[in-house]
């Protein structure tokens, strides 16, 4: 049992660097999403292609090589961040630009009847897309969105590379350290037990959004 | 009646690209009025309620409402007028459209509510009474507080005529308001129409029921290709048309 806790105390520890990372980068990355996504359906072309490009260029390459590139090749030119803050900086980006192609399709995906009612009851495109299309939007985007979110929490992972301790790093090193596989089955149950408890809150959002038909 | 233009609209033209839609529209509708469009599908019918309260923006052609222009043609295009004016004078207009268009994350009587709230920025306890008055005078009232996915075609049609009513606008705007209906639906929309009609409302209505149009309106137009082929009295319109477009159009509608 003390063996145990010799080996779940740091793994919890790790977790934490986990958690923050994960929640961070959701709490950023939505609301970044959103906007990029409405940036896409401006009218102007400018605005249009340059988040083109960015979505292009966080889809189209590695996630490890963003972290990286944020980590290393900054630093080459200046800008040297602490290590959570490179971290946080390339997850948010990377997952912003899925979360905005996410959220395009589901306010595209919202009848053109329904800005024309906004706009004949005297509605602005700002009230019309606040309280009428953005609350329906989320509705048919949450099964997508949670899609994204548990891989967000595998993808955490990806910062041992960084040589910052999360949950998968923590247990490595110890397997390394006592040649003993447990920490592996530990740190796959706590990433079990996170995406669990995610699963269960995007069920209780989707219930809750069901009190509508449409 | 008042004698008093509510909506006056001169040498309207409208296209789609290559397509003329609209080719050279005049109309007047006075206070009170009760105006039916009639004319095949494709005829601009649907085009001109919709460059009324600019759904759609036309390109050449004056339009006038309450004494207020929304567009003024200048050198054979059509000058619409500022952002402030124009929702001022948009607001006028209340619209009910052919697919309803209530907005099914919001109950019956947060649908009715909502634009006064942030458009007028009433506070909900000031404009709950009307919109629940508004709810009774529609028959819906005990359906206040379901979704609209809840209700029936007519129901949701009754709904969103109110939900227009709450913003207290001088003029009704109707696009084939009981298209989109079960035959044995459309009589409950007609009848709260005839209802607003008869509290002398000023409408126009897009439709294909002719015994609506006969019987409520106090004049009706036909349209066909983008152009108003005949007006009159439903009477001079119904048992007396003088073109021979109208007469097979009635025809077929018979």
């Amino acid at each position: 049992m003390e063996k145990l806790m010799v080996i779940v105390m740091p793994m919890l520890e790790g977790c934490e660097i986990t958690l923050q990372i994960f929640s961070l980068t959701l709490i950023m990355a939505l609301p970044l999403g959103l906007l990029a996504a409405m940036a896409k359906l401006s009218k102007f072309r400018l605005v249009r292609v340059l988040t083109d490009v960015y979505i292009w260029l966080m889809r189209g390459t590695p996630l490890m090589l963003q972290l990286l590139f944020v980590y290393f090749a900054l630093p080459l030119v200046g800008i040297r961040l602490p290590d959570i803050a490179a971290a946080l900086l390339a997850f948010t980006l990377n997952y912003a630009a899925y979360f905005a192609e996410i959220f395009r399709s589901g306010i595209q995906s919202i009848e053109r009847g329904q800005y024309e009612a906004a706009k004949t009851l005297g509605m602005t495109y700002m009230q019309t897309m606040r309280r009428i299309i953005i609350p329906q939007m989320v509705k048919r985007v949450l099964p997508p969105i949670s899609n994204e979110t548990i891989n967000l929490v595998k993808d955490t992972s990806l910062i041992y590379i960084l040589a910052m301790n999360d949950l998968l790093r923590v247990a490595r090193t110890i397997v390394q350290r006592e040649f003993d596989m447990t920490p592996f089955l530990i740190a796959a149950v706590f990433y079990l037990a996170m995406t669990f408890v995610l699963t269960w809150i995007f069920k209780k959002l989707e219930a809750h959004y069901a009190k509508y038909d449409e | 009646m008042g004698n008093d233009i509510m909506i006056q609209m001169k040498n309207i033209y409208k296209r789609f690209n290559e397509l003329e839609v609209l080719k050279g529209i005049d109309l007047e509708v006075r206070r009170g009025e009760v105006l039916a469009i009639i004319g095949p599908s494709g005829s601009g019918k649907s085009t001109l309620l919709r460059c009324l309260n600019r759904l759609e923006s036309i390109d050449c052609g004056t339009i006038e409402i309450e004494g207020d222009f929304l567009a003024r043609e200048e050198e054979g295009i059509a000058k619409y007028a500022d952002k402030i004016a124009s929702q001022r004078i948009l607001s006028r207009m209340g619209m009910v459209f052919q697919q309803f268009n209530l907005f099914p994350h919001m109950t019956v009587l947060e649908n009715l509510i909502e634009a006064p709230v942030q458009v007028k920025k009433m506070k909900p306890e000031q404009i709950i009474p009307t919109a629940e008055s508004l709810l009774d005078k529609v028959g819906l009232l005990a359906k206040k507080d379901v979704f609209p996915s809840r209700l029936s075609g007519g129901q949701q049609q009754r709904v969103a005529i109110a939900r227009a009513l709450a913003m207290n606008p001088d003029i009704m705007l109707f696009d084939e308001p009981t298209s989109a209906l079960d035959p044995e639906l459309t009589g409950e929309v007609l009848r709260t129409m005839r209802r607003l009609a008869q509290e002398h409302m000023t409408m126009i209505v897009v439709t294909h029921e002719m015994a609506f149009a006969r019987e409520v309106a106090h004049k009706v137009i036909f349209m066909a290709d983008g152009e108003i082929v005949e007006q009159g009295t439903p009477q001079e319109l119904f048992s007396n048309p003088q073109q021979a477009r109208t007469k097979a159009f009635l025809q077929n509608m018979l």
